[in-house]
């Protein structure tokens, strides 16, 4: 099937006219997906005064990459400590997911219990939830356990409602790892956690991958519930602090994309890093 | 020794075959076993999604001061006077066209944009990684930067839209509420098309090549066999795709509120952006409580139907 597959589309068979219909067309979908973000980019090296100017200029008159610098020091919002916050949740979240949905995917994968099927079943459903719709709710415990207004909350927040996704694809992973492999270990007398270590894990490695840069990126933009939850600034990550500069009389535009660069490159490179796997993750096996 | 037996006969039943035999892995000590593997999980979804949810539908009957003192039941005074409150029709209705053009609009590009990605060109790799960016990158700060283009003086999007002569001056499209949303939709499947463009992708490389084959000897034209061949094909993944959708974009808060944020009234507002008004501005926790018990309500509801028509579970 995949020569098949192959030989369909090898050049000799695609007539060279519609080889290169097909790059232009491509060529003006990459510029359509790129131009918001080459223009947060072009901006951001515009002076403050560039910025406002009317009408707009497309290429920066004169270069400031300085503003990566001087925009920390910004009135609106502490941004630094916004940066600071986004990476402590976002890889707090990250790594609790990890420690609770990782012997989670693997004992259901491989075991049966009683309540196996209600729990997996309440995992899809979290799945489908999000932290907006809840957040009236989230926002009165955290107030009556006294720990709104903190990262732990939106921590614990990100952690729950990326944890179905974690268990989901790593689930699918140890599923795909044969029984034989795990016996064979377990008449050499190895227990459950060093079968789940040393055998499986090096097999299922791509799954954690993928699942941790997934709940990475997922907790480095939540926005919804640290709106409400987070209430002093400098507790804010920066997808909730950028949303103050809108509506000011003269907006540091330069700065807001400044930061913005500077936030979406890394999340950026870690999802293309794991674009082959992208879809089965998010879908967890319904489509294949 | 029979309990330790029951344990080993249930780790075999579980990876020999799918359906277990009667009587294995049902007894309470397998769930004792496997507590300690499963407990954090649970009680990380028990406590910050289950327990959230029930605190939810509890303080939708309550009356709760602005300033948080719960002052006592009130029946369904909350869900009442969210019927009095006379924009409520309107954002129920924007919530349905919202979610309706937006997912629609985004499952139509996408299905194009996976039949250009699934071709072969040169270049194609560099096209799928430009395709991802929207799904990486905070929707706060892609929405951010399309407002800005937008802004009637310094904006950059109003500058080509003179340009190529589509308006004659620049337009205030953030300032009013008809223009502010049609933008926000706009955005909202700009960053939906990545997600959906591949699920589509993953779901046209499950159709097998002999089966167009087949269809082009049969004579089948390109129109024909995509509607008669490919697009059954495609179904499962495009029910996975479409309900996914209908969650997120229901659930989407951060376009409509830079967008529309700081435009006066309730013109632009869905469910979700009323519930951040309710607690954000009003302080009105109990009647916010009330309109997520709705909205939770109407999630549940496409929650059950992805369960049935996609069975998620079927392979478990």
């Amino acid at each position: 099937m995949t020569t098949a597959r192959a030989r369909r589309y090898t050049a000799d068979q695609v007539p060279l006219r519609s080889v290169i219909l097909r790059m232009v067309v491509g060529l003006l979908v990459l510029l359509f997906f790129v131009a918001p973000y080459v223009v947060m980019l072009v901006s951001s090296l515009k002076s403050k005064r560039e910025i406002l100017r009317v009408p707009p200029t497309f290429l920066p008159e004169e270069w400031h990459p300085e503003n990566y610098v001087t925009m920390w020091s910004t009135p609106e919002t502490p941004l630094v400590q916004n940066l600071i916050s986004t990476i402590i949740i976002a890889v707090c979240a990250t790594l609790l997911v990890l420690a609770v949905a990782l012997p989670a995917a693997y004992y259901t994968a491989r075991f049966r219990f009683p309540g196996r099927m209600v729990f997996l079943f309440l995992v899809i459903v979290t799945q489908m939830l999000q932290p907006a719709v809840l957040t009236s709710g989230l926002f009165r415990e955290f107030q009556f356990l006294g720990i709104s207004d903190t990262w732990f909350a939106m921590i614990l927040i990100n952690a729950a409602f990326n944890l179905s996704f974690a268990v989901w694809i790593m689930h699918s992973f140890f599923a795909g790892v044969p029984k034989e492999v795990d016996e064979a270990a377990q008449l050499d007398g190895a227990g459950k956690w060093t079968v789940l270590t040393r055998i499986n894990l090096p097999l299922v490695w791509p799954g954690i991958v993928t699942a941790i840069v997934f709940t990475f990126v997922s907790c480095w933009n939540e926005f919804a519930a640290s709106l409400v939850i987070l209430s002093t600034a400098g507790n804010q990550p920066l997808s909730v602090a950028l949303t103050k500069f809108v509506g000011q009389y003269a907006t540091s535009w330069h700065y807001v994309f400044g930061v913005s660069i500077v936030a979406i490159i890394p999340v950026v490179i870690l999802f293309m890093l794991i674009e082959k796997r992208l879809v089965g993750g998010l879908t967890a096996g319904s489509v294949k | 020794m029979t309990a330790s037996l029951t344990g080993r006969t249930s780790r075999e039943g579980a990876t020999a075959d799918r359906r277990p035999r009667r009587g294995e892995g049902t007894s309470l000590r397998d769930l004792v076993i496997a507590l300690p593997w499963i407990a954090p999980a649970l009680l990380l979804i028990l406590g910050v999604v289950i327990f959230p949810a029930g605190v939810m539908f509890y303080n939708s009957t309550r009356d709760i001061s602005q300033s948080g003192v719960d002052r006592g039941p009130a029946g369904f005074e909350n869900f009442q006077s969210l019927l009095d409150f006379a924009p409520i029709w309107g954002v129920l209705a924007r919530t349905l066209v919202w979610v309706v053009v937006v997912v629609v609009l985004t499952v139509l590009i996408s299905l194009a944009l996976a039949q250009l990605l699934d071709k072969a060109f040169p270049g194609r790799q560099l096209v799928r990684m430009a395709v991802i960016i929207p799904w990486a990158a905070s929707v706060v700060m892609t929405t951010l930067v399309v407002y800005y283009g937008l802004d009637p003086f310094y904006g950059i999007i109003n500058e080509v839209l003179v340009n190529v002569g589509v308006i004659e001056t620049p337009y205030g499209w953030t300032k009013n509420a008809p223009s502010a949303f049609a933008w926000s939709i706009a955005i909202a499947v700009f960053v939906s098309l990545p997600f959906t463009t591949y699920t589509i992708l993953a779901g046209l490389q499950t159709v097998p090549a002999e089966v167009l084959e087949a269809a082009r000897m049969d004579g089948a034209g390109r129109t024909r066999t995509y509607f008669s061949v490919i697009l059954p094909q495609l179904r499962s993944a495009l029910a996975v795709a479409i309900l996914i959708n209908i969650i997120n974009v229901f659930n989407s808060l951060p376009i409509l509120k830079v967008m529309t944020g700081s435009i006066p009234g309730y013109e632009a507002d869905t469910i979700m952006t009323l519930i951040f008004k309710y607690i954000q501005t009003d302080h009105r926790i109990d009647v916010a409580s009330a309109l997520s018990v709705v909205g939770f309500v109407i999630v549940l509801a496409i929650v059950a139907v992805y369960v049935r028509v996609v069975r998620p579970m079927r392979e478990v």
